[in-house]
């Protein structure tokens, strides 16, 4: 009856009709192949060539390099760049200071950033303190917030004479000239990007802590140890991965932060990475300005390689879930009031502050000048008279703001929509491809922009995008160009959500519709769909926030034509238009919270609720 | 009634061998069950007949029609082999009610309201979840998501059943009552039902027929009264049967007339005729096969008892002789003492003799 003889059985040649039906039906029938095919296809186009573009230009001869090199044509092969960037005499202004600004921050921010994350996670997931719900939204607001909020605050209170310009509230309130070293530069940069990457970190660590099963501490507390070893020895390295992600991550957004360093560190000629990029292609000077973004982008992929072999193999810990799951809390004793006022009183500075700060800079007519007699709503709904408002209408009587906005809009919606669906499909064709080469690469690619600092792409795209590419039209300009990079920066957050979705979806699920009739198309929508709504919902809440307060990618890229919120308010402030600025950024953290909140109260609504016990 | 044919099927996954050339004939209306160890390749058969996978080699024939041929070309999608299969997480549509998991196919399928509404009821009616109808499977026990699979299963009136391990999720006590269901569920539907299971009480109180795997290879096919009494290999005794058959390997003797095997710390007197009368064979002796005596008798063997485990209507008891372990199981609850004596025998006719090389009964 049984039989081990592999080499008797005779087989049909390999291109036998045969064979051709059973191919193509292992290929029609796994719709998620045919479908990461395709995203492969597109995404690679997306990521890939501009990193080829930027290589080829940061290793030819660029239009401006003419000047130096008269000899030269253009386009021709040159290490001219490099030697300029590398060993030239400009070296040190162009690389290492920046480099050193940048990485010097990096570690500052990351260092407190993480560590008030981590701390507020603990407090929030693990321990009685008051308030949990509340504190836990609040923590995640600076998140949504435009990083540079914090620095236009910033600017407000601490402003001096020496720039020029109204000066801030501190000089007005106590006649005292902050030091320059406070008002710009390091120093405000740290402060002003930890308040705002501290949510990041909060958001990393409160779900890996709120995955470690309180019983593993038990069992640790029955073999004798006190709280301070079961501390060390269980939680924390049971963290550690997670921890370490945190940090990595965190420290590359930083790399490639734009507008907080520029608005406080341009006025000083403070540079980091970011805004050298920004200064040498504004000169004009793209060469310099793609080797920068190679040695970004090398940076930051070194600092993931070193992230996943350091902690890689013990990334497993972090999805600790099952059955028997639970979660004590931690009685804090007298420490629960005292923790409860400090993180009461910290959120309130970080997100309620900065707020009432930039509202009352928009409500005072004479710069500089905080009283309570020098408050107008001009710069609200006034028409803009020459002489208080510089001939610039208030906000909601402006056509430039009113325009902007709309288009803010119309790019966040656009791109959560987009993402929303690339999110879904790359999902799909990724989980049900598992074990396949197609479903790694497709996971790597999607991953991809997440290591090109923003600046940088936004970099890329210029080059890539402002001349006609094979059937794509030149985009320099246009609305189209901010929406697609907007949907490809945004493609790693995407495509996780969409794997996690599509990872609660049980194949079962699926193949249960299959044997009963139901084609794919039927079962996408009845079954796949439904289910994974809530999470891609959050997957386009996400994009859509980043969408709306972006600024370090698109800010090469937008013009007169297609000028969103972000790029008014810069050129705002570099106007020294404070209270345009800060009328606008409220505005734009307005529309953003509530829409957040509108998105939240839809995905609630179905599909969590139905999934939970299944 | 249709019959399942597998003729030459094989599937590997990459290196990895999961079904080789396995051929399956399941008779109209029969209850074959598929038993084996996990990774034996049992659920990929399964799943090769629901067309959930492609194998690599052979043919599947569904009465005269081919669904599945490699040599020929033709692979029927599972979408259209209209056959019914129980997942073992059931997977019910989590965001749809018990009636609308029961009816999305049967719309999709484009019938009649008045057919699907009909259907809709009998199905719930055959496994008594009328009331549930608007409930979601979140809302309900393991028992009665159970119900809703086998249901859903019934509305789609398939001649073949096929069921995936359904009860391994339930605890013991629903395990036995929905075994009971499933059977009066198959005379009822008198569908060809192929059942998969590690679980070899479900695969004996079940089936008319019983398939042992392992390792990608049918082993045997039998009734379960053949799969208990007569295993065809060690494999097979020792994956059947609870608790597990007792093996003892000795060495072929005669004395006169009677022979024995002698198994060093005791000899074990048997009357089977084996194709050889020396050498060392193994022998298998069920628990319930070795009478248990509380005085001494002649011929029979005094063992220490070492362990005594009362399950309610059987008592399974732990003895040694030497070193040599045995297992008993006796009728009734006894209630005894470890230092107390015991004298066995065993019943020389429920032997089976295994070769030592080939691990095959020498019998069969």
């Amino acid at each position: 009856m049984t039989s081990n003889s592999f080499l008797s059985e005779e087989r049909s040649p390999i291109f036998s009709r045969s064979n051709l039906t059973y191919f193509l039906y292992k290929l029609v029938n796994r719709p998620h192949l045919i479908l990461g095919a395709i995203c492969l296809f597109v995404l690679s186009f997306l990521v890939l060539t501009p990193l080829l573009e930027i290589i080829r230009d940061s290793l030819s001869i660029q239009s401006y390099d003419i000047a130096y090199l008269p000899d030269a044509k253009i386009g021709e092969f040159s290490l001219f760049h490099f030697e300029r960037v590398f060993t030239g005499p400009l070296s040190k202004a162009l690389l290492i200071n920046p480099l050193l600004n940048s990485i010097a921050i990096g570690i500052c921010v990351t260092l407190i950033g993480v560590s008030i994350g981590t701390v507020f996670a603990w407090l929030i997931v693990r321990t009685n303190i008051r308030f949990k719900g509340f504190f836990g939204a609040l923590a995640v607001v600076p998140y949504m917030m435009p990083s540079w909020v914090l620095a236009l605050a910033w600017l407000s209170l601490f402003k001096n004479d020496r720039i020029g310009g109204a000066e801030g509230m501190f000089t007005y309130f106590f006649g005292i000239q902050p030091p320059n070293w406070i008002s710009y530069g390091f120093f405000p940069i740290v402060i002003c990007l930890s308040l705002h990457y501290y949510a990041y970190g909060y958001l990393l660590m409160s779900g890996a802590l709120a995955s470690v099963d309180s019983e593993l501490e038990d069992a640790g507390a029955i073999c004798g140890m006190n709280r301070r070893q079961r501390m060390w020895r269980i939680t924390v390295p049971l963290l550690l991965p997670a921890l370490g992600s945190a940090i990595v991550l965190t420290f590359i957004r930083i790399l490639g932060t734009f507008g907080t360093p520029a608005l406080l560190g341009l006025p000083v000629r403070f540079y980091t990475f970011s805004t050298q990029i920004y200064a040498s292609l504004n000169a004009s000077n793209n060469g310099d300005a793609y080797v920068l973004a190679l040695v970004l982008i090398v940076t930051a992929i070194t600092c993931i390689w070193i992230n996943n072999r350091v902690l890689g193999v013990r990334k497993s810990f972090v999805t600790l879930t099952g059955k028997g799951f639970r979660s004590r809390e931690i009685d804090l004793g007298t420490w629960r009031w005292i923790a409860t006022i400090g993180v009461g009183l910290f959120l309130s500075a970080t997100v309620f502050l900065p707020l009432v700060i930039l509202l009352w800079e928009s409500l005072i007519i004479v710069p500089g000048e905080y009283s309570l007699s020098n408050i107008t709503l001009e710069y609200w709904i006034g028409d803009g008279s020459i002489d208080v408002v510089y001939g610039e209408p208030g906000v909601f009587q402006s056509d430039n703001i009113l325009s902007s906005l709309w288009n803010s809009i119309r790019l966040g919606l656009s791109a959560a929509v987009f993402n929303g669906i690339i999110g879904l499909l790359v999902g799909y064709a990724v989980v049900r491809g598992r074990g396949t080469h197609l479903s790694k690469w497709l996971e790597g690619i999607a991953f991809a922009p997440y290591i090109f600092p923003s600046i940088a792409f936004g970099a890329i795209y210029i080059g890539m995008f402002s001349t006609s590419w094979g059937p794509v039209p030149a985009l320099y300009g246009t609305f189209t160009i901010l929406v697609l990079i907007t949907i490809v920066k945004n493609l790693p957050f995407t495509s996780r959500t969409g794997i996690a979705a599509m990872l609660q979806i049980d194949n079962s699920i699926e193949e249960t519709a299959r044997v009963q009739g139901i084609g794919w198309f039927k079962r996408m929508v009845r079954i796949v769909i439904p289910l994974s709504f809530s999470g891609l919902v959050s997957g386009m809440l996400l994009t859509f926030i980043t969408a709306m307060r972006e600024l370090s990618l698109i800010i090469l890229l937008i013009s007169p034509s297609n000028m969103v919120l972000t790029g008014l308010l810069f050129n705002y402030n570099e106007q020294d238009m404070a209270q345009h600025a800060g009328a606008v950024t409220l505005l734009l953290t307005f529309i953003i919270i509530s829409g957040s909140i509108i998105a939240r109260m839809i995905s609630g609504g179905f599909g969590l609720s139905a999934l939970k016990n299944s | 009634m249709e019959q399942i044919e597998l003729t030459g099927i094989r599937k590997s996954y990459g290196k990895e061998r999961a079904v080789q050339n396995l051929d399956l004939t399941v008779n109209p209306g029969d209850f074959l069950t598929i038993l084996g160890p996990s990774g034996c390749g049992k659920t990929t058969t399964l799943r090769a007949i629901a067309g959930l996978e492609e194998p690599d080699e052979g043919e599947i024939r569904f009465g005269e029609k081919v669904v599945f041929s490699r040599r020929q070309g033709v692979i029927i999608p599972p979408e259209s082999r209209n056959v019914g299969f129980i997942f073992q997480s059931y997977a019910l549509w989590p965001h749809m009610t018990v009636e609308q998991n029961i009816t999305l196919a049967l719309k999709e399928k484009r019938l009649s309201r008045n057919e699907v509404e009909s259907r809709l009821l009998k199905s719930l009616e055959m496994v008594q979840m009328e009331a549930y109808r608007k409930r979601y499977p979140s809302e309900l026990s393991g028992g009665q998501q159970q119900r809703v699979a086998v249901s859903r299963l019934i509305a789609l009136q398939s001649e073949i059943l096929l069921m995936d391990e359904p009860l391994s999720n339930l605890d013991a006590k629903l395990r036995t009552e929905m075994r009971a269901e499933l059977k009066r569920l198959h005379r009822e539907l008198e569908a060809t039902t192929v059942y998969v299971t590690h679980d070899q009480t479900e695969a004996l109180t079940l089936s008319d027929i019983v398939v042992v795997m392992n390792k990608g290879l049918m082993i045997q096919r039998g009734t379960p009264y053949d799969i208990y009494h007569h295993p065809q290999s060690l494999f097979v005794a020792e994956f059947i049967g609870d608790p597990r058959i007792n093996f003892f390997k000795g060495m072929l003797v005669s004395k006169g007339e009677r022979r024995y095997l002698d198994c060093k710390e005791f000899l074990l007197p048997f009357n089977k005729e084996l194709p050889s009368n020396s050498g060392v064979v193994i022998a298998a002796v069920r628990p319930e096969s070795i009478l248990l005596s509380y005085e001494d008798r002649k011929d029979w063997i005094k063992v220490e008892l070492k362990s005594i485990q009362p399950t309610g209507a059987n008592t399974i008891l732990q003895v040694q002789i030497g070193k040599v372990e045995i297992t008993l199981m006796q009728p009734g609850f006894i209630r005894m003492n470890l230092e107390e004596s015991l004298w066995i025998k065993f019943d020389s006719e429920s032997l089976n003799f295994f070769s030592e090389e080939t691990e095959r009964n020498l019998n069969i």
